[in-house]
């Protein structure tokens, strides 16, 4: 045991959840509007809505899947109500199946065809769910060391004060964090690219260091192929306001923010890891797309670092925004959780908003909500390989 | 001496202005320890990178010691530096493999 732990809810895998939720999982978008009534109506419950898992050629059908019971699966969910409409590439009961083989936690399942329509369903739904919050409700925390504390790493909305401070200050997190035997992801290869060779360098082998520059080169290949150009999305006209002018430029100060110690594993999208430490996954520079991926890889929490502001959130897993443009964080403080202004202003270190960083996490470990959780934010985007059919 | 710029690696050719500064001004930062002042010809928002040196059309522009672009243009010493005037190098990935 190190010296910090937190109070989570031990899954029957094993695994630590931060938080206590009820899952109303819709199978595909025709799903989404019941799962949103149903959580509504139950105390402890969240939604997702979710905009594909139909009319999909196999490898989107393949990630939406690894989406979901990424979603269903992650610690901080107790259980999970599925509702599904009936005619779906993968219906409620496949889906259901498939997510218990993958864990024991409680999951019920319904489709609206089935049940003669959304009403009737709902009913359903809500009477399930409301058994399974009532149940949740009487799970006790335990003390858990920081080590079992997976933290998804994210940037958006970026500005120059990204790469100089809100993302180095949060690299120092991840290193403080990887140090007492936690782990950490890093994703949003799209912007390794120009800082690849840079990142590749923390490589804990010769294996990943390749993985790394193939993902990049992958990537650049992949939208090639349908004659697409990232530097043409990359920077964001946002991020060109705020002073980053190449995707190089961005990519440098992404990097950042996972810090800098060994590379233990590279991820594909959405996929749960197999080693401890600093990890990295291949996923899109969508913020939202990039934070949906982690999640479903088993994220309890995410620190999202921004310079132009952002107000996103996910309902499975809190969402800790930081930033260190002042104007921002106090034009926009409603929505930002830490100012880190003092780096840019030289009146504190990197290291030192690092370490209290690490408090802040602690806390947010223990049941301290952040802004976009009280405010019920539930944005997912789930990455596609090529057009709906 | 209060700075208002940033240097994030001593083989860096162009500072991150930590304030909007207007032509004439003059902008301080550190390298190291050792106080830099360059004085800025034009305005440069916040955020933005100012040229350490009177960069040729094609020259490579390096922040955080590192390639983020090069020249659109003949950019002179002080002046701006942005998305209008410099651009990203298609990555050269065979090289960058561990045989």
């Amino acid at each position: 045991m190190s010296d910090m732990q937190f109070w989570g809810y031990r899954r029957k895998e094993g695994r630590a959840g931060i938080r206590n939720h009820v899952l109303i999982l819709p199978t595909c978008a025709c799903g989404s509007e019941s799962s949103r009534i149903v959580a509504s109506q139950v105390k402890g419950a969240v939604n997702i809505v979710f905009n594909t898992g139909c009319s999909d050629v196999a490898a989107n059908t393949a990630m939406s899947q690894k989406v979901l019971t990424g979603f269903a699966c992650n610690p901080n969910v107790y259980g999970v109500v599925i509702i599904g409409l009936g005619c779906e590439t993968v219906p409620h009961a496949k889906l259901r199946e498939k997510i218990q083989g993958m864990t024991s936690k409680p999951v019920v399942s319904f489709g609206i065809q089935e049940e003669g329509g959304t009403l009737k369903t709902i009913e359903k739904a809500v009477r399930a769910a409301r058994d399974m919050a009532a149940e949740a409700a009487m799970q006790q925390k335990e003390l858990f060391d920081i080590s079992e504390l997976l933290l998804g790493i994210e940037c958006g909305g970026s500005d120059a004060t990204s790469g100089i401070a809100s993302n180095p200050a949060v690299g120092e997190l991840s290193d403080l964090l990887v140090d007492l035997g936690a782990s950490t992801i890093m994703s949003e290869s799209i912007e390794w690219i120009g800082g690849e060779h840079v990142l590749a360098k923390r490589a804990s082998s010769p294996e990943i260091h390749n993985q790394i520059i193939k993902v990049c080169e992958d990537y650049e290949e992949h939208l090639k192929a349908a004659g697409q150009d990232c530097r043409a999305g990359q920077p964001t006209p946002g991020n060109k306001l705020g002073g980053l002018s190449t995707l190089d430029e961005k990519s440098l100060g992404c990097i950042r923010k996972g810090g800098t110690r060994p590379i233990m594993e590279v991820l594909e999208q959405a996929e749960r890891p197999t080693k401890a430490g600093a990890i990295v996954m291949d996923t899109a520079g969508y913020d939202i797309s990039s934070v949906t991926s982690m999640v479903a890889g088993g994220c309890n929490a995410v620190i999202f670092t921004t310079g132009r502001g952002t107000c996103t959130g996910n309902a499975i897993t809190p969402v800790l925004k930081v930033t260190a443009n002042k104007h921002t964080y106090q034009w926009m403080e409603d929505n930002m959780d830490i100012d880190l202004s003092e780096i840019v202003d030289g009146t504190k270190s990197i290291k030192q908003m690092g370490k209290e960083m690490l408090k802040d996490i602690q806390d947010i470990c223990n049941g301290k909500m952040t802004k976009a959780e009280v405010y019920g934010f539930s944005d997912i985007a789930v990455d596609h390989v090529c057009r709906y059919v | 001496m209060r700075f208002n710029a940033l240097l994030m690696d001593d083989n860096d050719n162009v500072v991150t202005c930590v304030e909007e500064v207007s032509a004439g001004q003059e902008v301080i930062y550190y390298r190291g320890d050792q106080i830099c002042k360059i004085q800025v010809k034009e305005m440069v928002p916040y955020c933005h990178k100012i040229a350490l040196k009177t960069f040729e059309e094609g020259d490579e522009v390096v922040k955080y010691g590192e390639l983020i672009g090069k020249t659109l243009q003949k950019i002179e010493e002080g002046c701006w530096v942005s998305d209008k005037n410099i651009f990203s190098v298609p990555r050269d990935y065979s090289s960058e493999y561990i045989k």
